[in-house]
């Protein structure tokens, strides 16, 4: 696979000069708009990311209102607070509980729900990730740092459709008459994936 | 098909390499990467199931051992010249010396937040009843297909139940293949931990994998 361009930029890899070669060809062919791109990029990188479901989750806490709505049908819950579109276009919240925990993952490709979450991690659409969530999620979990108890039900959703899932992990204690934005600090990205826990408010008392 | 790209139980990768703080891209050619593909996928010119299709037929040596938006940037390479946008000699030359073909539209940057937020809803009107019920036992159907495919090889000649009726949504197999959208009922399949893996399985664990109607018997 390489080309014939190094003695032009020898100092840009292969995969580099193949990236280039594509934004200059199509841009020439009248196919792209450079500055869409940029644009593209600038949303995802400020406006798009996980900031977005911690304060669903934050929401749902807080609001048994907002939690019903969210449980019954999180594509319009979610719409509430301004998120929708690509990416998040049929939402499904699952919420873990005492005896349940929830986890996603996308043993085909790497579907994500991008309107809460944003784009995914290198290790959610890397190998070791999907192909074992779906048969050692538990040892998967031990390499996050979560033990679960044996007597947890683990529920694997495997995103093969357009279906997007937000995982609402379980309220930390400690955190009774905490405001959503408060609670908000403590939802991590990986905790809504499901690969971790909320944080524990007493470690977060910098934050508070 | 049965490519690199099926990966549910696979073994032998390794541990989860965690990164802390990670960033959404690692160098500028992932930002651009990322970008061409969104802002071609604009174009109209081919469907996303064709997307996918187009970067699971990458040779499984080269699927497995490229970074994510290297798998983009191929299936990106494919796209356009299996679409007649580019020809494989103007992608080796990285210059334009064809005709351009028209598209659909150009993205352009006033455009960004409408498209996104619009994004690309799959689900489709129901044009005749559903099959299967919340609580009916499925069965699986063992089929390898050559073309793109969204039922698992993991999940194939299995007995599941149906726990959620999502309505009709696009099928894959064949928007990807350009014989259209076909809607059909995608259902919430559960499966027990055991009747895929067998007796080792973890007996607490079940999936949910969403599935659509062609690809499920009664049980």
């Amino acid at each position: 696979m390489s080309h014939d361009h190094d003695h032009d930029h020898s100092e840009l890899s292969d995969i580099e000069l193949r990236v280039r070669a594509l934004e200059t060809l199509l841009t020439e062919k009248g196919y792209i708009d450079p500055p869409a791109l940029d644009e593209l990029i600038e949303t995802y990188e400020t406006k798009i990311g996980p900031k977005n479901g911690a304060r669903v989750v934050a929401k749902a806490w807080t609001d048994t209102d907002y939690h019903a709505r969210l449980m019954s049908d999180a594509t319009s819950a979610i719409a509430e607070l301004g998120f929708t579109g690509r990416q998040g276009e049929h939402m499904v919240a699952v919420e873990n509980t005492s005896g349940v925990h929830n986890m996603v993952v996308c043993t085909l490709c790497s579907c994500y729900p991008w309107t809460v979450l944003g784009l995914p991690p290198v290790w959610y659409k890397s190998a070791p990730y999907r192909s074992r969530a779906v048969r050692d999620p538990r040892g998967v979990l031990k390499e996050f740092g979560v033990t679960l108890p044996e007597e947890t039900e683990i529920k694997v959703w495997d995103s093969t459709a357009e279906v997007r899932y937000l995982v609402i992990p379980r309220r930390p204690k400690g955190t009774e008459g905490w405001s959503e934005e408060r609670l908000s600090e403590l939802v991590t990205r990986n905790s809504m994936i499901g690969t971790a826990l909320a944080l524990d408010p007493s470690n977060q008392e910098e934050t508070a | 098909m049965n490519g690199a790209q099926d990966l549910g139980g696979q073994m032998g990768f390794g541990p989860v390499e965690l990164e802390e703080n990670e960033p959404n891209f690692h160098a500028k050619w992932e930002e651009r990467a990322f970008a061409l593909t969104l802002a071609m996928g604009a174009t109209g010119s081919w469907t996303i199931d064709t997307s996918r299709f187009a970067r699971e037929t990458l040779p499984p040596a080269i699927y497995l051992s490229s970074s994510y938006y290297e798998i983009w940037t191929r299936g990106l390479e494919k796209l356009v010249v299996e679409n007649g946008l580019v020809t494989r000699d103007e992608l080796q030359q990285a210059e334009a010396t064809s005709e351009s073909k028209p598209v659909k539209r150009v993205m352009k940057a006033a455009d960004v937040a409408s498209i996104l937020a619009k994004g690309g809803p799959a689900d489709r009107a129901e044009r005749q009843p559903a099959r299967f019920k919340v609580g009916d036992a499925i069965r699986t159907k063992r089929m390898h297909p050559e073309h793109h495919t969204r039922l698992p090889r993991y999940a194939r000649d299995t007995v599941g139940k149906i726990e959620t009726v999502h309505g009709v949504h696009v099928f894959p197999d064949t928007n990807a293949q350009g014989k259209g959208e076909q809607p059909t009922w995608l259902y919430g399949v559960v499966f027990k931990g055991t009747d895929i893996w067998g007796p080792e399985s973890d007996p607490k664990l079940t999936l949910r994998i969403d599935l659509w109607e062609p690809y499920l018997d009664p049980a």
